[in-house]
């Protein structure tokens, strides 16, 4: 007889082999020129439900290029562990060819060459034709938004985030959760909660007075597809009021709270849930860590850190599926559930080619009419671009080291702060720069250019606090951004020792002299989650310093000086 | 937009609060826990404490203690420059050995809850809370 885990483990493998297959067509495809549409979507449906998670769009309606990071470090039990591998060793790992399609779409290396080969990816036309290819499948499909959705445009900045939630309306998503929604003010939050037709879920949504549940965001909902009795639990982001402004939305309490998150799974399961699914903003690692915790989750739809994982990851009985970011990819997860359990899945990333899927046309002309009013603005050229500019890494991208020179310029500033998050859209050589562009990589509610005076002790304590959040080895004390980007100045970082002892050799770059404790510096930065910070918009900066560059070339950096990795 | 000389010049209101790095136990949290336990040995089970892994915010940190068959838990704040937070004492007609409560905590550090169970023995239950800048989400 077969036990429940070597059935998972069984069905695990099978899809593994799946996905190589697919892979290995790919691959063969791309010699021949013949990516195609029905290639990227073909899929054998599977069980009797099938889940469709898309996450952390970042307000991303047109096809964007995204280069996905070549340093992403494990620490703690996820050293060396997905998905803290990169480049070469992710494509080992996954039997992805060096130069194929799925090594653009998935990983780091070779990325402005192949990014001419391959094309734009994402643009939620695309994004649409995708999903109602899988309804033709199975009409009943479940749609689920893992949030970060009403962030990160221009037009999301003016629209206060209508245009995406017009937009992803027409996508008709069956629930959603949330992060930097939240950025844009609770009472604007609410108008908008309130206006959505599906649900918006996240029990870990509390109230900062009395610490209780709130009515706005229930922590479940309840679906009956495919003649299963299916349990949606949300979880928001846990770390908001901290990695974010809290003073923008102070009636709200967040945190993991996974004993809360067991009372709920246990709640559903005696409502008689068959199958239980969290749509979850924790991060990869968090959600790894509860699912080992909290037991009754069949499938984590994961989002935050922006991971793409050609393979669900098993933890215990709980398969975690991570989608990647900025509308470059779609998850299918079809599950086999029967007398109340599941009993196998079969899950395929579907990277979202947008010279290969066909927009759809609906979708399209909706998204044309959001940005109808500001086309002018949109598309203004600032600037061009010899260099690849780029955001993901742990501790440089040349976007922010382009935006800290902006800050260290137009500000004149001796050190140059820019917040390690993870969202923003690639540029490859020789393309011009837009507004568009800029505010893609630093728009949100909260962006203005502070210009401070710092004493080099300060710096290192605010150098200290951040590694700590990314390189703390239990993933629970992480808040799943990067390292905060430094301009001006050369560090180096252990990042294995504990917090307090991983940075040194702090060096100011111009004088080339070592940062004195005692001695004040003038520090420029954006992002600062204090009320009342003062200073010009940081798209303003940007676009002033690329004005007067005219082109942009990043040098590379190797000011961070990492240990341990 | 162009920026004019004074706009760029402005300096910005504090960028960062300042907390400091995390804060070491005190001796004195020790001598209290020696005090209230006169020594004995404590169990690692039979005690919940709940606590966030990260504060939201320091001078309000929402915690709850929850140990069946207790007469009496001693909530500490390890790193506190007085670490005695409080303690709750339950009559033999409670109906549950559950309290809840905010504490205020001047940085990182351990929480510590000990219940002195009804047949006299220890347990003794501990958190690690975080007390952050913050400001670096993805």
């Amino acid at each position: 007889m077969i036990s429940r885990r070597d059935f998972l483990q069984t069905s695990m493998a099978a899809s593994a082999i799946l996905g190589a297959s697919s892979f290995g067509n790919w691959a063969k495809l791309a010699a021949q020129q013949a990516l195609t549409q029905d290639q990227l979507m073909r899929f054998d449906t599977f069980g009797n439900v099938s889940l469709i998670h898309v996450t952390d769009i970042h307000a991303q309606l047109k096809p964007i290029y995204f280069r996905e990071p070549s340093i992403n470090i494990g620490v703690g039990e996820n050293k060396g562990a997905v998905p803290h591998v990169t480049g070469a060793d992710f494509r080992k790992l996954y039997g992805i060819d060096d130069g194929s399609p799925t090594h653009y779409a998935l990983s780091a290396g070779d990325f402005s060459a192949l990014a001419q080969a391959y094309g734009k990816v994402g643009g939620l036309d695309r994004m649409a034709t995708v999903i109602n290819a899988i309804r033709a499948d199975r009409p009943d499909a479940i749609l689920l938004d893992g949030g970060d959705t009403w962030h990160g445009s221009y037009t999301c900045y003016h629209t206060a985030g209508q245009d995406m939630v017009n937009v992803m309306n027409a996508l008709k998503p069956d629930a959603m959760t949330f992060h930097w929604e939240f950025t844009l003010g609770s009472a604007r939050v609410q108008e908008i909660v309130e206006s959505l037709p599906f649900a918006a879920l996240g029990q870990n949504i509390f109230d900062a007075e009395w610490d209780e549940p709130v009515d706005l965001f229930p922590p479940y909902k309840f679906f009956e597809r495919g003649g299963v009795k299916i349990a949606v639990i949300g979880q928001a982001f846990p770390y908001m009021p901290i990695a974010n402004p809290g003073w923008m939305f102070p009636e709200y309490s967040f945190g993991i709270r996974d004993e809360n998150m067991q009372t709920m799974v246990d709640e559903v399961r005696g409502q008689g849930a068959e199958l239980v699914v969290c749509l979850s903003h924790n991060g990869f690692d968090v959600d790894k860590k509860m699912a080992g915790r909290v037991t009754g989750i069949d499938v984590i739809l994961s989002g935050h850190t922006h991971d793409a994982l050609p393979e669900p990851v098993l933890v215990g009985e709980t398969i975690i599926v991570a989608s990647g970011s900025n509308g470059k990819f779609v998850s299918r997860v079809d599950l086999d559930v029967r007398d109340g359990r599941m009993m196998g899945f079969r899950h395929k990333l579907i990277p979202i080619f947008s010279d290969v899927i066909e927009p759809d046309k609906e979708v399209a002309a909706l998204i044309d009419a959001q940005r109808a009013p500001y086309l002018d603005q949109l598309t203004e050229v600032i600037g061009k671009t010899d260099s690849l500019l780029y955001r993901r890494g742990n501790f440089n991208g040349t976007w922010d080291d382009l935006i800290c020179d902006a800050l260290l310029s137009e500000r004149e500033a001796d050190i140059a702060m820019s917040p390690g998050v993870r969202w923003g859209p690639s540029l490859i050589p020789g393309q011009d720069i837009t507004r568009e562009d800029i505010f893609n990589v630093t728009s949100m509610t909260y962006g203005k250019a502070y210009r401070s005076e710092m004493t080099g002790e300060f710096i290192k304590v605010i150098l200290e606090d951040v590694a700590d959040n990314i390189f703390n080895p239990d993933p629970y004390y992480q808040q799943g951004g990067d390292m905060v980007r430094i301009g001006g100045m050369g560090y180096r970082i252990d990042i294995n020792q504990p917090q307090g002892s991983r940075i040194s050799d702090m060096t100011l770059l111009k004088t080339g002299e070592a940062i004195d404790p005692a001695k004040s510096y003038v520090v420029a930065g954006w992002a600062s989650v204090n009320e009342n910070t003062e200073g010009p918009e940081i798209w303003d900066v940007v676009e002033s310093h690329i004005r007067t560059l005219g082109t942009v070339s990043v040098t590379p950096n190797n000011s961070v000086q990492v240990i341990g990795a | 937009m162009t920026l004019t000389r004074r706009n760029v010049m402005i300096m910005g209101a504090g960028a960062f609060v300042a907390f400091g790095l995390p804060m070491r136990a005190t001796a004195a949290g020790e001598d209290r826990i020696a005090e209230f336990t006169g020594g004995a040995a404590m169990a690692d089970s039979g005690i919940t404490l709940t606590a966030p892994e990260i504060a939201e915010n320091g001078n309000t940190v929402p915690i709850e203690v929850a140990a069946p068959g207790a007469v009496e838990i001693l909530v500490l704040a390890m790193g506190n420059p007085t670490p005695g937070v409080a303690t709750f004492k339950f009559g033999a007609l409670a109906a549950s050995q559950t309290a809840s409560t905010r504490i205020r905590l001047a940085g990182t550090q351990d929480v510590v809850a000990i219940a002195k169970m009804s047949d006299g023995s220890f347990a003794k239950a501990s958190s690690n809370v975080k007390v952050t800048i913050g400001g670096c989400g993805g």
